[in-house]
């Protein structure tokens, strides 16, 4: 059996949990293999959502957001933009790899192109294969 | 009355909270009337063996500095937490792995490759690598075996109390030794230290947190006034408990972490990034490349005193990766 990637998808409320539901209501085939988190703005998912869905036994870790200049509250996704820029550097750090967390822009007329994402991102972290949380190693 | 028993132990260490007990001066002399300090390797001439003999129980109170690293360490964690009444992680590599912890950023093979092959002072045309046992005509060698890991004490053992800090500072000593004395430990799982935040202890002037530049201490004068981040550079005070007593703040240099995360903040790592990243200004992609850059060791920096305690824990060990994807 080959292996089915679990990946967490935080979406903000205003444009890309629309997308996603527009990708839905349009009956949009894509990957059944992200768990949507509604967030009310990408600014709102703190780097410990990201730790703490790769703990819990995510594979991968998709936020998606307004598009630069759209955002509902001006400039939460500028935040969350900076935020997983700097997450992404550490994460390498410590051995993640760049492809298991994925920023992207998608708009609430964007269902296409948010299914489209979901399905490229399944095949990357496919590839990857499972995120083993590897704590500990060879401890006698 | 019996005198209650204490006992001092050293695992991954430097011995720098042994020498902040002795910091406590001419206080180690009230100490050391009102208990019996029945092992102290670093000052006291006890061995392991009169420890074994000792009944389970029979010790009051451990104060155990350092991270486990090696089997040694282990067994000793797990024999005074059998003969202990009260364990406490005395200092922060006890409590989140501290210092010796950024080991976690490599693994055993990689640190023996460096020790014994790399280094260049070493003479090794043999690949001679320590090992656990050895027979010398008929002489039987051990050594304890060298973790790919090292862990807190709490990831080997119950742990009762924690007392934070690289060392614990002498009033917080002198605050768990008077809480044992009078019986007034309070819950087990509690942190001896402050509850709030070190910002929020911190007295500098603090206005508006927005930056345009990652400034490395050594690279400006700070104002000896104002909130350090403010001016560029990364304290990890946000993100850190208070109850120091602000001694580095004091001196002009950042918080560094060492008393660990506040009540509510699982990961101190991620946090910081999030403080660092929220107060940078600039949208535009170059603006946030550069801010990244800037950042220039961000899990060596956010997690200096905490990797071993990290949601994390370590950097992916490279036999699991490989196995990974297969």
């Amino acid at each position: 059996m080959s292996f089915e990637p679990k990946i967490a998808g935080f979406l903000c409320n205003w444009c890309s949990y629309t997308g996603a539901d527009l990708a839905g209501t349009s009956r949009k085939k894509y990957s059944p293999n992200v768990r949507v988190v509604r967030v009310m703005c990408s600014g709102r998912v703190d780097p410990t959502f990201i730790l703490k869905a790769f703990d819990a036994g995510a594979d991968g870790v998709l936020i998606c957001g307004c598009h630069p200049g759209d955002c509902h509250y001006a400039e939460g996704n500028y935040k969350t933009a900076r935020r997983i820029s700097l997450l992404k550097k550490m994460l390498s750090q410590l051995g993640i790899e760049d492809e298991r967390v994925r920023l992207e822009w998608v708009s609430a007329s964007e269902g296409d192109r948010f299914a489209s994402i979901v399905d490229d991102m399944t095949e990357k972290v496919r590839r990857l294969g499972p995120f083993s949380p590897n704590h500990g190693g060879n401890n006698g | 009355m019996a005198k209650p028993k204490i006992a001092l132990y050293w695992a991954a260490s430097c011995g720098g909270c042994d020498v902040a007990v002795l910091d406590t001066n001419e206080k180690i002399l009230d100490i050391a009337n009102i208990v019996d300090i029945v092992f102290w390797p670093i000052a006291i001439d006890f061995k392991y063996h009169h420890v074994e003999a000792m009944e389970d129980g029979s010790i009051d109170l451990c104060l155990f500095n350092g991270a486990v690293r090696n089997s040694e360490q282990e067994k000793i964690a797990k024999l005074l937490r059998a003969k202990s009444k009260v364990m406490v992680a005395f200092g922060a590599c006890a409590c989140f792995g501290g210092i010796p912890a950024l080991a976690n950023f490599t693994n055993r093979d990689e640190i023996f490759e460096r020790a014994y092959l790399q280094a260049p002072s070493n003479a090794n045309a043999n690949n001679i690598f320590p090992q656990t046992l050895t027979n010398d005509n008929g002489y039987k060698l051990e050594l304890p075996e060298f973790f790919d890991t090292v862990s807190t004490l709490a990831q080997v053992v119950d742990v009762d109390y924690f007392v934070p800090g690289c060392p614990p500072p002498v009033d917080i000593i002198l605050k768990l030794v008077n809480l044992f004395a009078t019986g007034q430990l309070p819950p087990v799982g509690s942190v001896i230290a402050s509850d709030k935040s070190l910002c929020d202890e911190c007295d500098r002037i603090k206005e508006d947190k927005k930056i345009t530049n990652i400034y490395r201490p050594h690279e400006i004068f700070p104002d000896p006034e104002k909130c350090l981040l403010e001016q560029g550079i990364i304290c990890c005070g946000p993100a850190t408990r208070g109850g120091c007593g602000l001694r580095c703040i004091k001196v002009n240099m950042p918080c560094r972490g060492c008393f660990g995360p506040p009540p509510g903040i699982i990961d101190q790592g991620a946090k910081l990034v999030s403080a660092i990243a929220s107060i940078y200004q600039g949208n535009e992609e170059d603006e946030i490349a550069m801010m990244v850059a800037e950042v220039l060791d961000p899990a060596g920096t956010f997690y200096r005193f905490g990797l071993a305690d990290s949601m994390l824990k370590r950097k992916r060990l490279p036999q699991l990766q490989k196995e990974g994807i297969k």
